[in-house]
Parts: C-alpha cells; sequence; structure tokens
C-alpha cells in the first residue's frame, strides 16, 4: 500500500501541476478505489474467491454436481496407505509432475476421499460463517440503532441486554445452545451462533448513532415530521454501513475461528454432518499416522480466516482513511 | 468519580445476577440428567432416578432451583454435583491450575505485544512494520487447537530429541542469525550504511554465539555464570537509564549501575542461600531487591533526579534479579532432564506425576509443563494487543501536541515515551483489561488440548451429565471475570481520561 501510495503521489501531483482535470468521484468510487489499492485486501479476495469456488463447484451444491468425481462419504479400499497424491513440483525439478492424481488430499483410514471430505466441510464452515455474519449484523445493527437513537428507557434495556450476552463466555454461550440443538441441523445451529456473536456490532453501531442523531440534517428531519423509522433506515443507517461492513466481515472471520472450536470440543457441528473444525476432531488422533488428515483442514480453516482479515482490513482503510497514506 | 464508580458497580452485579438466570435455564436444558439411570435394570432403576433427583433437586420447577443455588452461592456453598462431589472444592483446584495457566501467558502476551506494536507503529511502513502486521494477522487467523495439536507433536518431540544432542545444524545458525540481523537492520534508523553495518554485525555476533553454544553443548547444561551475569546487569543498568531519562543524566545512571553492581555481588554471596530456596525466600528476597534498589535511586539522585533516578534503579535491579533466577534454573536444567528422562518439554497435564526436587527443580518441571499452552496462547493473543497498539500509537503521533514536542526540540526519547506512549496506552489499558476478563473463559480450549484437568474440565462435567452446577462453577468464575474486569477497564479508562467522567 505503501509503494502504491508514493509511486501515486507524484504523478497526481504532475497531474494538478500540468493544469489538467481534476476527477470528480462519489463517495462509493472513492471507498472502491481505496480498498482497491489495498494489497494484502485484493489478495485476500484472491484467496476468499479461489476458497468458495473450490468449495462449492468441486463436489457440488445439493441436487447440482460438481466436477470432483468422488463423494464424500463412499468407502472404499485405501490405496497407498491413503497417501495424498496431490503433486505441485513440475518433474524437470525432482518432484513428480503436476497433477492431482485419484486422491489428491489422501484418504482417510477407511477409504473416504479426503478432498472431498474437506471441500464438503469447507462448504459447511463457509456457509455457517455467513449465516453467523448476516444474523448477528442484522441483530446487532438493530438493536445499536434503536438503542443510540431512542435514548432513555429504550436504550437502558437493550445496552443491559447486550452487557448480558458480552457477561456469558462465547464459548460457553454457544456450546450450551449448541447443545441443546444439537442433530437439528447446522442451519439452525449457526443462527443461534450468531445470536451469541452481535454484542460487538450493537456497540459500535450504538456508538455511531449516538453521534450522528445529534447532526443538523437529522434534525432537520425530525422537524418536517420524519417517522423515526424512516430517520433511522434512510438517515442515518446509510451513514454508519462503513463501520456495519467492517464488523460484518470481521464477524464472519471469527465465526469460522470459532464454529471450528466449538466443533473441535464436541459442542458444535455433529455427525453426520461435518466441518473444518469436525474433521480435525474426527482425525486428531491421526496425526503421528496420517498428518495430511489433519493438515488440510486446518490449512482451509487458516486460509479462509485469513483472506477474510484481510478483506476486513482493506475495508476499514477503505472507509476510515485517517491512518494510511494512501491517497485519494 | 465515587459516584461512577457506585452506578457502574450497581449495574455491573444486576447484569451478572441476569447472566447467571440466563446459564442456569439453558443448562437444564441440555440434557437429560437421568438418560443413563433409565437404563438400568428394573429393580435398581427407581432408586438410583430417585436418588439423582433428590440430589440435583430435579423434582422442583427450575426457578426453585435457581433460587437454592443461589441462595447457596450467597453462602458461598457452590452446591453439589451429579455424584455428590462439593463443586466447591473441585472449582479450587481448577481454578489454581487455570490460573496459573493463564498468568505467564498474559503477561508475556501484553509486554510483547505492546513492544512490538509500539515498535512497529514507530517504524511504520517499513519491512519491519509490514511483517509484523502480515505475522499478526495469521496468528489472528489461527485455530488454537490445531497450533496447539501442531506444537504438541513436533515442537516438544523435536525438541526434546534435539536436546539428546544438542549441536545446531549449520543451515540452522544461518538462518536464525539471517532473521535477527534483519530485525536489528531494520530497528535502525539511519542511511543505508549504518542500516548494513547493523544487519551484518548482527548476523556474524548471532552466528558466532550460536556456534559457540552448540560447539560447547551448553544446551546439554546451560547456565549464565558470573560474567554473563554482569554484563547483562550492567547492560539493563545502561537500557534502563535510557529508557527512563536518557544517558546525559549522570546521577540516575549513577544509581542504576551501583544498583547493578550490588546485584552482581549479592549473586556471589548469596550463592548458598539460593542452592534449595523455599519460595517465601525467594519472595522476600525480589522484594529486598525492590527496597535496596529503591534506596540507591533515593539517595544517589539527590533532590533534583529522583523522580528518575528511583524508578530506574528499581527497574534496573528487577532485572538484574530476574538474570540471577535465570542463571539458577539452567543450572539445574541438566539434573532436571535427566530425572524426567531427558524429555524436559512436556506436552500433557500441570505437572509431572510426584515429582519432587529443590526449588528450582520443580520450578522447571511447572516451566516444561507450561512451555507449550502458553506459546500458544501467547501467538493467538499477542497479534491484537500488536494490532491495537500500533493503530492507537499512531493515533496519537499524528496529534497537534507530539509536533508541537518535536518543534521545541525535545529528545526523540522524550517525545515518545513521555508524549506518545502515555497517551497511546490509555485505550490499550481498557483493551487489556476486557481482554483478560476473557480469558478464563478461551482458556478453555487449551486446557483441552494440553489435558490439563482445569475449568474446562468443570464445564464439559457439567455438558456431560446435564449437571448445572459444576456449569454454573465455572461461569461463576469466567463470567464474573468478564465482569469485573469490563467494570475495571470502565473505571479505568474514566481515571486515565478525564473527558468521560465528565461528559
Amino acid at each position: 500500500m505503501t509503494r502504491n501510495a508514493e509511486s501515486g503521489a507524484p504523478e497526481n501531483e504532475l497531474n494538478a501541476a500540468h493544469g489538467m482535470s481534476v476527477v470528480a468521484r462519489s463517495q462509493s468510487q472513492l471507498v472502491r478505489r481505496r480498498f482497491f489499492r489495498h494489497r494484502g485486501a485484493l489478495a485476500g479476495m484472491v484467496l476468499f474467491g479461489l476458497v468458495v469456488i473450490l468449495a462449492v463447484t468441486s463436489i457440488g451444491a445439493g441436487p447440482i454436481p460438481g466436477w470432483w468425481d468422488k463423494d464424500p462419504t463412499t468407502t472404499g479400499s485405501v490405496v497407498g496407505e491413503g497417501r495424498p497424491t496431490l503433486s505441485v513440483l513440475p518433474g524437470f525439478l525432482g518432484g513428480g509432475g503436476v497433477h492431482l492424481g485419484e486422491h489428491p488430499f489422501g484418504q482417510d483410514n477407511v477409504g473416504r476421499d479426503y478432498f472431498a471430505l474437506t471441500m464438503r466441510g469447507a462448504q459447511v464452515s463457509l456457509l455457517i460463517a455467513v449465516i453467523v455474519g448476516v444474523v448477528a449484523t442484522l441483530v446487532g445493527t438493530v438493536v445499536g440503532a434503536l438503542a443510540g437513537y431512542f435514548r432513555g428507557w429504550t436504550e437502558s434495556v437493550l445496552m443491559r441486554i447486550t452487557d448480558v450476552v458480552i457477561a456469558v463466555p462465547t464459548l460457553l454461550l454457544a456450546g450450551l445452545i449448541g447443545v441443546i440443538v444439537a442433530g437439528r441441523g447446522v442451519v439452525l445451529f449457526a443462527f443461534f451462533l450468531g445470536l451469541c456473536m452481535w454484542t460487538q456490532i450493537a456497540r459500535l453501531v450504538r456508538g455511531e448513532v449516538l453521534s450522528l442523531r445529534e447532526k443538523e440534517y437529522v434534525e432537520a428531519a425530525r422537524s418536517v415530521g420524519t417517522s423515526a423509522r424512516r430517520i433511522i433506515f434512510k438517515h442515518i443507517l446509510p451513514n454508519t454501513v462503513g463501520i456495519i461492513i467492517v464488523s460484518a466481515t470481521l464477524t464472519i472471520a471469527t465465526a469460522v475461528l470459532t464454529e471450528s472450536a466449538l466443533s473441535f470440543l464436541n459442542l458444535g457441528v455433529r455427525p453426520p454432518d461435518t466441518s473444518l473444525g469436525r474433521l480435525i476432531t474426527d482425525y486428531r488422533t491421526a496425526l503421528s499416522v496420517r498428518p495430511w488428515l489433519f493438515y488440510w483442514p486446518g490449512a482451509f480453516i487458516i486460509a479462509i480466516a485469513l483472506s477474510v482479515n484481510f478483506i476486513g482490513d482493506g475495508l476499514r482503510d477503505a472507509f476510515d482513511p485517517r491512518q494510511t497514506r494512501v491517497r485519494d | 468519580m465515587l459516584v461512577f464508580i457506585a452506578r457502574r458497580l450497581f449495574v455491573s452485579i444486576w447484569v451478572f445476577l441476569a447472566s447467571t438466570v440466563v446459564v442456569f435455564f439453558l443448562s437444564t436444558r441440555i440434557r437429560d440428567p437421568l438418560a443413563d439411570a433409565r437404563q438400568l435394570p428394573d429393580g435398581a432403576r427407581e432408586a438410583a432416578m430417585a436418588e439423582i433427583s433428590e440430589r440435583m433437586g430435579l423434582d422442583d420447577p427450575v426457578l426453585v432451583r435457581y433460587f437454592n443455588w443461589l441462595a447457596d452461592v450467597v453462602t458461598g456453598d457452590l452446591g453439589v454435583d451429579r455424584q455428590g462431589q462439593s463443586v466447591s472444592a473441585a472449582l479450587e483446584g481448577a481454578f489454581t491450575a487455570t490460573l496459573q495457566l493463564i498468568t505467564g501467558a498474559t503477561v508475556l502476551a501484553i509486554v510483547i505485544g505492546i513492544a512490538v506494536g509500539v515498535i512497529s507503529a514507530l517504524r511504520q511502513y517499513t519491512a519491519l512494520d509490514q511483517t509484523v502486521t502480515f505475522v499478526a494477522f495469521v496468528c489472528f487467523s489461527l485455530p488454537m487447537f490445531w497450533v496447539g495439536t501442531l506444537l504438541k507433536q513436533f515442537l516438544a518431540l523435536d525438541f526434546n530429541d534435539w536436546l539428546a544432542d544438542p549441536t545446531i545444524s549449520p543451515l540452522f545458525v544461518g538462518g536464525i542469525s539471517l532473521i535477527v540481523g534483519l530485525a536489528c537492520g531494520s530497528l535502525v534508523v539511519g542511511d543505508r550504511r549504518s542500516r548494513l553495518t547493523a544487519f551484518g554485525s548482527a548476523t556474524a555476533a548471532m552466528a558466532v554465539l550460536l556456534l559457540v553454544l552448540s560447539a560447547t553443548e551448553w544446551f546439554a547444561d546451560p547456565g549464565l555464570g558470573p560474567i554473563v551475569i554482569a554484563l547483562s546487569a550492567v547492560g539493563g543498568a545502561l537500557g534502563f537509564t535510557t529508557l527512563v531519562t536518557g544517558l546525559e543524566w549522570q546521577p540516575p545512571l549513577k544509581a542504576a549501575l551501583v544498583t547493578a553492581g550490588i546485584g552482581v555481588v549479592a549473586a556471589l554471596a548469596l550463592g548458598p542461600v539460593l542452592e534449595d530456596p523455599e519460595l517465601l525466600t525467594v519472595v522476600g528476597l525480589a522484594l529486598l531487591t525492590v527496597a535496596i534498589s529503591g534506596a540507591v535511586g533515593w539517595f544517589l539522585g539527590g533532590e533534583l533526579y529522583r523522580r528518575t533516578a528511583v524508578p530506574a534503579s528499581i527497574l534496573t535491579g528487577v532485572f538484574t534479579g530476574a538474570v540471577i533466577f535465570t542463571d539458577r534454573m539452567l543450572q539445574s536444567f541438566a539434573d532436571y532432564s535427566e530425572s524426567v528422562g531427558g524429555r524436559p518439554i512436556s506436552t500433557i497435564g500441570a505437572e509431572t506425576p510426584n515429582y519432587s526436587g529443590t526449588f528450582w527443580e520443580s520450578g522447571l518441571d511447572s516451566v516444561g509443563h507450561l512451555a507449550l499452552p502458553t506459546l500458544a496462547l501467547v501467538l493467538i493473543s499477542l497479534a491484537s494487543y500488536t494490532r491495537y497498539t500500533r493503530a492507537s500509537m499512531l493515533e496519537v503521533m499524528n496529534q497537534d501536541y507530539v509536533r508541537t514536542g518535536r518543534a521545541k526540540g525535545l529528545s526523540e526519547r522524550a517525545v515518545v515515551t513521555r508524549h506518545v506512549l502515555r497517551n497511546g496506552l490509555i485505550p490499550i489499558t481498557t483493551l487489556v483489561a476486557y481482554d483478560i476478563g476473557t480469558i478464563v473463559g478461551g482458556a478453555v480450549l487449551t486446557e483441552e488440548v494440553f489435558g490439563w484437568s482445569a475449568m474446562g474440565s468443570l464445564l464439559f462435567q457439567g455438558i456431560e451429565q446435564g449437571d448445572p452446577m459444576p456449569i454454573m462453577a465455572f461461569f461463576l468464575v469466567a463470567g464474573g471475570a468478564i465482569v469485573v474486569f469490563n467494570m475495571v477497564a470502565d473505571i479505568v479508562y474514566a481515571f486515565l481520561d478525564p473527558r468521560i467522567r465528565l461528559s
């Protein structure tokens, strides 16, 4: 991002010096421009896109078949101790050539294709993370906006509820709920997990709304008799969209890690469903015999969390460029 | 301020009460506590079910059970679990273990995280800063249980194997020296030449050090020896004086150096006392160190320099004490290593069962068991401290009063320590307080991975058996910590930043 700023700066000055045109840009154009200049965020986008495309297209989703011919549940004979056949080192460098092979990520002890299993886990983990992101953002935004706008009793009650949820450790709250809804599918689990993770967003949004509600344009809207709902949704929330998007992204990254931790502790996703965290638990004891069963899901968790964190960082810089030298 | 604290306390108590209600209700719903009793043959079934119901109060409505529990808690009794064991007793042991696990890790993470964040902010947009940022992001995204298991499998086993024949391969020497050299080179401000010099000399020094350590098999029987102790004490004196006031003032520097000297002499004189001391002796010596070095600073500092001489002297004293302590511990390493079969880094539990040794050896036993979980915990929590410190520092560094400080000719050290650090660390204190609160609840994962029977075991026992009592005991501590530290954070923030309490 520095290089961009440094190499971009003289160019701008040059343009100005030659009396060339100054380009007018809208707010969203500015944000987009800053975002795409953030190298980390761009790399994160690419990595995240690749993971999503790989996870969705390889084994397909629901009734739609994917390009990978094996199924995550079919057992079979274990070939070559179930070692991964994936090879990325070309032949002239002393490797086995670039190919996927029969079982690129190897097989587990009953011969299931581990690539298909990992993809299935990645799909579920991504699904859970997105649902958590949406639920947490919706609840957090509404709670924060109502508390910040109406103040008084509404604020006291809503913020005390937020405090109560904060007081319970996430692993405990989500774990208890995870056990209660066990066996009713990952979507319900994800929904409740989202209900455990909205407090941060609520606090941030409330803080923003508290300052925005004192602005002149809100006063103007109120004075012409605009309804509270319209003021909140048309005048205030659009101005907090930066904060909301950034925290939604970071919530998704946290959700991936929380879900996998819960599944690891046996409090989250359970068989027959699987997820990346679940895979790690299932094959935890295999680490010394078949370490690849342990590596792949972990690598995918890191890839997802890392890329989403980078995207979040880029978005934060894009919406709030005070701390960076990136020029508009 | 008192009104502010009283109001905050009142709110916290109600919030905590409300959250106990939530957790209690949820934990009565997780599982049927009579499930296994129902499986019993006809004759025994009724009796077993009746006994468990009686013990857990299953015949009462949930609300009654909650108030019974609350009434007991107020008198300090946490009830009995499904087997009839006292939960209070279990909690005591579990809490000690968890405290032991998280204390060192938290302190380390805070100190290292803030230091790295400050450095990274001071060298904004350098290669060092970019590397730190990237590493922080990776650490953010690590699944704790995955890293922990990997550390257990590879770091511990490989390290223990390596200790059997502690020679460092040339490749390793080169790698470590290069990393250290690069870090030193990027820390230096100046032109290309001085940076290259720093890089070159640091790399060479590190390489020589490693080669010597490897050739003398130092790692098999480590120790520092009086010369290294003396050198580090003097180095500490110079470093802390620079940090506190700068080397240009004589009295503080003299005080720190005298303290270092006393420390080194004490290390030699105290030899027999430190052979196998009691814990109380060590604590007493630590307090004595603070007192003596404080006195040295007070008297040598004189009227004019007291304010800087005392902290410089105390810091030096404590540092020298820590070096002596480390030296003693390292010296008993060979004996300890032998007594545990040459595998000092342990992967399971909090201590070697039935182990007894000198003060230093049992200390090493704890360190060996704490090493891996601490490393894992530090790796994960380091990142957020680094990022927040960096952001907060950068925000302060752009303030007008910092520019004023520079403009009126203050030294860079004064600007950084007096103007930037003091204000930049205010938001960090709150963050640290919030974080400490959540650590007890979050350590559950670490405990599970490293097989510690601590707070997490209470939680899992409760969840497994559908028994609210252990879960509530866990929550009283974990949730209580969150509520208390959130309150502390708010109060400290109001104390440090008057704008909050006056608005």
